[in-house]
């Protein structure tokens, strides 16, 4: 029988605990649990042991370690590739200006990006996308982070232009990756190129940023006492949420094609953005329609007392309110839309898994390592995830809406 | 909420576009023109592609012979029957693993939960490890790794590997011995079904008289009995043979016999359950633990042993938290079932896919796969909420 | 109470963003091409004389070529995930056999064989592609079939004869197609290798297993861990395949070909001087090679005394340039740009090939006892 350990508050002051008496308690408290330990114990050790053996003996990373640019930036020209770089750069200065100026959270992220940096930059391996530049550009970064957080703990910078640095940086980033069809200095790139993990974190990042207005629209909608725009919107969400993500790609790639202008042609990228934009944005509604639910009518009822308009009710006392109680949830569907956006292979847009898939085709030689490209693809996107979802919830706890389901 | 306010409205006069009423009004005839406008523009787009293409926009094809194979259709299917046995072949695909993949995620998640609430520390490690081990890789991804990967490790036909029961795992799938019905298994199946509604009926109706009366109905053996009563009488008249197992056995490529379960039935069961069963352990770990330490105090103190503390005590109340977002477990499960296509079980998107490639009507095809899933979603939570309903009643 | 002005903000922000996502669709230019039909439709009913409505404008001949020419590039349909045919190099170049031809049609347009675009195409995708001329070619190993011709779009030259055949394991005890009954066989859907399949198996009246897989490489993943005794595709591509197994030599390709497979590329509809530029790169690709025109010697090949040589290189004569509004040394760049047929050919699948080894067989010239061949370029 499994039994049920709901946190015990010691009644005995705490004492601390000894390895053996630590093993006592957790490993060996009944028969019951003695016999579990002893059978779990080989079985673990088993396990590792095949792991450990299969990933540095028997496994062949070739196919991953050979094309690291492929895997992040895709088919990006390789001579416009510090167009990303600038973006990352842009991004780890307001991570230390973060970190300098609010700290927890932060800093781990930052403790972490550095390191990464670091390491990447001090690998003592000969690696032709590893070359001198590439090395000082991954170590650079590092002192961006450091001013990011003297800049950010030293001066007096205003929050309200971090987080306009926030907002700012990827939507130039986006800029740039495009580039001008006349310019010499940044040159078109369409679309069609960029591929790997940046794309990934691109249709994921812009979904959710994207469906956040649309679905507090589709919130307020539902909500609303006008019953056309009520029984749309509620139409419209009912609707998203009932089908699966991927006919909403299929939709989005193929049948929308038809009910536009003949001659109108939407970009493949944006297709997929878009309609990673609209499913995520019924599952948005709802969250933010939850959170509007949220709100004490007294705030509404207060906000008229002092003479404000609907409007300024909606803007500044609702709103407010209601997204700081969804955020976290707004978090986990961050999440699961980075995982989600892995259905993109299926309308052919290689992001990360498609360009990993792309690899292993682009070789018969590389069929043979299959296995290892999804390892290493999974431990990616794990890494990624958890990373996230660790964030969240310790958000969720220094927002004190730690969640007691 | 929409009475207007105290409004002073007798000296100085609104203006019109401050005038709530009309404000509405206007919102109103402005949403309406625009939704309609929109929907009016598309269709109109629509038409003249449909024209320039020569689509079809009818269902009429759907009784033409579909022309593709659908590998191990779960009904009797050949390529040269009608698009609508294809699809129906898909459909049930859909519904077989969405079923069987609730079923399996609800038992899975509840063990982890449960080993992960465990007070061993190891058991409890062990279940957060897998938890978080599937809510962040993409289920994309982990369809691959056990299709392509986990099976790998799979021995062939030739080499089989044999379990007791007896049960044989090769890449071509995984063959139960399995009892099917002999021709007088008919008789002894409709007893047993018969008993078992005589001893529902016996069960509920006894109960509630206890429940009036007070008095004690022995309500469980009664209906227990009964349906002890009508099996053994369908066993003698079936001759004592309703069923006979059917042991697969090698023959050409193939075993033949048995239950089988294919590899991609089975990458896809695995993958989609698993995926599923972390996020079920969450909610009824969520659940268990937020039911009142008093509770499970006051239990033990009375004297309940661990099981029935579990089940009589903290199950029943966990219920009520973990129902709702269960529900939307199931859901995701159903429609995550549409990623079959990638590892090649055909459920209703895949059939739906290659319908499209191959005959070019991809709009009324595209509508009924939508269509499909609204209705399967529809009713999942239908039937769902009714239940949460229900849980929710009992226990106030 | 606020619930009032909630539908006006809503709609607001609803407008703000379909205003958004009309900007980020790409401008199309002007005098898009509308599709064929409509072409007909207006060839026929307008007389020449009265102009056509200006609303409704009948798409213009050179309506892709002069697209083409404005963009500056060709935009290409193909694939990234095909060894031979469509891949990425580790720099995430597209390149391929299929990919080399859009090199070509670019070098002779604009003499730069880097001004293509490829996009990566699903299989499901790249007929709504071409219909839509999304692509200018779509070489995406496309096989010419006459319901893709009416339906797609006009299909040029054939650049690959390919055939569909069975690929076998050699301890399978298989030998012919005659001891497939009850065989587990994998295959791709929504191609037309799943409806020869099964054609196949019906007319011999044999029992079969399919294992269906959305992408071709799940088919040889399959295949290759034994879930299928048989597996089926065109043959060039179950050569490409097996040499990559762990042990080629264990699998065997079967004599027998069910089906014909014209690998071609295709232009979209409605402009027959596009499709006249696309299919005289592909015959100049092959001529060249008939002639022992190559990359390496195109330009010494310029003061050639074999007049057909200087024909094809634009050194002597009109090919058809003045008409097609190319340059004279459009096909000595195409040339220059990818080599002739048989190098292109040998760079991917040739003995020294970068993807496989696949003897040219039907690929080879008419003059070589293939079925290469192309009209005479002068």
């Amino acid at each position: 029988m499994v039994n049920i350990a709901i946190e015990q508050d010691h009644i005995r002051p705490p004492q601390p605990p000894g390895f053996l008496k630590w093993m006592k308690e957790n490993l060996f408290s009944s028969i019951f649990n003695t016999v579990l330990t002893i059978l779990l114990i080989p079985l673990i050790s088993y396990f590792l042991f095949a792991v450990s053996k299969w990933v540095f003996f028997a496994a062949e990373w070739r196919a991953v370690t050979q094309f690291p640019l492929l895997y992040a930036v895709g088919q990006y020209p390789r001579d416009q590739i510090w167009r990303v770089g600038i973006i990352l750069s842009g991004l780890f200065l307001f991570l230390g200006i973060s970190w300098g100026r609010w700290g927890g959270l932060l800093k781990s992220i930052s403790f972490a990006a550095g390191f990464i940096m670091l390491v990447t930059a001090l690998l003592p391996v000969q690696h032709p996308a590893l070359d001198l530049s590439m090395r000082l550009y991954l170590g650079s970064n590092l002192l961006i982070i450091l001013v990011g957080y003297l800049i950010g703990s030293k001066t007096a910078i205003k929050n309200i232009y971090i987080f306009v640095g926030w907002l700012l940086v990827p939507v130039c980033g986006i800029v740039l990756l495009a580039g001008f069809e006349a310019s010499e200095l940044i040159p078109n790139v369409s679309t069609t190129l960029w591929g790997g993990l940046l794309v990934t974190i691109l249709l994921a990042a812009g979904g959710i940023f994207l469906s956040f207005p649309l679905g507090i629209a589709l919130a307020f909608g539902r909500r609303s006492s006008l019953p056309v725009v009520s029984a749309f919107s509620t139409l419209f969400i009912e609707v998203i949420r009932g089908v699966p993500l991927v006919t909403i790609l299929f939709m989005f790639s193929i049948i929308l094609a038809l009910f536009l202008p003949v001659e109108s042609r939407i970009d493949r990228l944006v297709r997929a953005l878009m309609a990673v934009t609209v499913f995520s944005a019924a599952y948005s509604a709802e969250n933010i329609r939850g959170g509007l639910q949220a709100v004490p009518l007294g705030q509404i009822e207060a906000s008229k007392a002092l003479g404000m308009g609907n409007f300024k009710t909606t803007i500044f006392i609702v709103l407010p309110q209601a997204l700081r109680a969804v955020l976290p949830a707004i978090v986990g569907q961050f999440i699961s839309l980075f995982k989600d956006t892995t259905l993109v292979v299926i309308i052919g847009i290689n992001d990360f898994l498609g360009i990993g898939r792309s690899i292993i085709n682009s070789d018969p030689e590389f069929v043979q390592m299959r296995t290892e490209v999804y390892i290493f693809m999974a431990v990616v996107y794990w890494i990624f995830s958890y990373l996230m979802s660790l964030a969240s919830r310790r958000m969720e706890s220094a927002m004190g809406m730690s969640n007691n389901m | 909420m929409t009475n207007n306010q105290p409004s002073i409205s007798s000296k100085d006069k609104i203006p019109f576009y401050r005038d709530e009423r009309i404000i509405m009004i206007f919102a109103q005839v402005l949403s309406t023109v625009m939704i309609i406008g929109v929907l009016i523009w598309a269709i109109i787009n629509f038409f003249k592609a449909a024209e320039a293409r020569n689509m079809t926009l009818t269902f009429g094809f759907l009784k033409e012979a579909a022309g593709f194979p659908i590998s191990n259709p779960p009904i009797d299917y050949e390529p040269g029957m009608s698009y609508i046995r294809a699809f129906q072949a898909g459909l049930i695909n859909t519904l077989l693993i969405s079923g069987i993949g609730i079923i399996a995620a609800t038992i899975i998640g509840t063990l982890t939960a449960l080993a992960r609430l465990s007070s061993n520390w190891l058991l409890s490690r062990i279940a957060l490890v897998f938890i978080e081990f599937h809510r962040n890789i993409p289920l994309l991804v982990l369809l691959f790794i056990w299709y392509f990967v986990v099976f790998g490790f799979v021995p062939p036909v030739k080499e089989s590997l044999q379990w007791p029961g007896p049960i044989f795992v090769n890449k071509r799938g995984v063959y139960l011995t399995w009892p099917r019905l002999t021709e007088t298994g008919g008789i002894f199946i409709i007893l047993v079904v018969i008993g078992f509604l005589v001893s529902i009926l016996a069960f509920t109706m006894l109960r509630g008289r206890r429940k009036i009366t007070g008095k004690e109905t022995y309500y469980i053996p009664t209906s227990l009995f009964l349906l002890m009563i009508f099996s053994l009488g369908g066993w003698f008249l079936s001759g004592g043979t309703p069923f006979q197992l059917d042991i697969p056995y090698l023959k050409g490529f193939n075993y033949q016999g048995g239950l089988r379960l294919t590899p991609e039935f089975a990458g896809m069961f695995l993958s989609l359950s698993l995926y599923t069963a972390a996020f079920i352990a969450e909610v009824v770990r969520g659940g268990i633990q937020a039911v009142d330490r008093g509770q499970l105090e006051a239990a033990r103190a009375v004297g309940l042993s661990q099981f029935q503390v579990l089940s009589l005590v903290i199950m029943p109340q966990a219920l009520r938290i973990i129902i709702p977002p269960m529900i939307s477990q199931y859901l995701n499960l159903t429609k995550n079932s549409s990623l079959a296509l990638a590892i090649g079980f055909q459920e209703v998107f895949a059939v739906g896919k290659i319908a499209i490639n191959q005959a070019g009507r991809a709009v009324p095809i595209f509508a009924l796969i939508m269509l499909t899933y609204l209705s399967l979603s529809l009713l999942t939570s239908f039937v769902l909420n009714i239940y949460n309903r229900r849980i929710q009643f009992v226990m106030r | 109470m606020f619930r009032k002005y909630f539908p006006v903000l809503a709609i607001f922000i609803v407008l703000a963003l379909a205003l958004t996502a009309c900007g980020t669709t790409e401008q199309p230019p002007a005098g898009e091409p509308i599709t064929v039909v409509e072409t007909v439709i207006v060839t026929v009913e307008v007389p020449v004389e009265v102009p056509a409505e200006p609303v409704e404008a009948a798409p213009v001949a050179e309506d892709i070529f002069s697209r083409v020419l404005d963009r500056g590039k060709v935009v290409c349909g193909g694939r990234t995930d095909l060894a031979g045919f469509g891949m990425l190099d580790a720099d995430g170049k597209n390149i391929g056999f299929d990919i080399d031809f859009c090199r070509a049609v670019a070098a002779a347009v604009f003499g730069d064989p880097d001004a293509v675009e490829v996009v990566p195409l699903t299989a499901a995708d790249r007929g709504p592609a071409l219909q839509t001329a999304e692509v200018d070619i779509l070489s995406r190993n496309v096989t010419w079939t006459s319901s893709r011709d009416a339906q797609w779009g006009n299909f040029t030259n054939v650049m690959f004869y390919d055939g569909q055949g069975f690929m076998i394991r050699k301890d399978s005890g298989i030998t012919s197609t005659d001891d497939f009954d009850g065989a587990t066989v994998c295959v791709t859907s929504g191609t037309t290798t799943e409806q020869n399949l099964s054609d196949f198996f019906r007319q011999n009246e044999m029992e079969y297993e399919a294992v269906i897989f959305e992408e071709t490489p799940a088919v040889y993943s399959a295949y290759e861990e034994e879930r299928c005794d048989v597996t089926t595709s065109d043959k060039s591509q179950l050569a490409s395949v097996r040499s990559g197994f762990a042990d080629p030599e264990a699998h065997l390709i079967l004599d027998i070909t069910i089906s014909k497979e014209p690998l071609t590329p295709a232009v979209p509809q409605g402009d027959d001087t596009w499709f006249d530029i696309v299919k005289l790169v592909s015959f100049a690709l092959i001529n060249a090679e008939e002639l022992g025109v190559t990359q390496a010697n195109v330009e010494e090949m310029k003061s050639s005394t074999n007049i057909n040589v200087l024909r094809l290189l634009g050194e002597e004569g009109d090919w058809g340039y003045t008409d097609l509004g190319l340059t004279a040394d459009a096909l000595a760049n195409a040339i220059l740009a990818v080599g002739n047929y048989g190098e292109i050919y040998d760079r991917y699948m040739g003995p020294e090939g970068m993807s496989f080894t696949l003897p040219r067989g039907p690929n080879n010239l008419w003059s070589n006892g293939g079925l290469i061949y192309a009209p005479p370029v002068k």
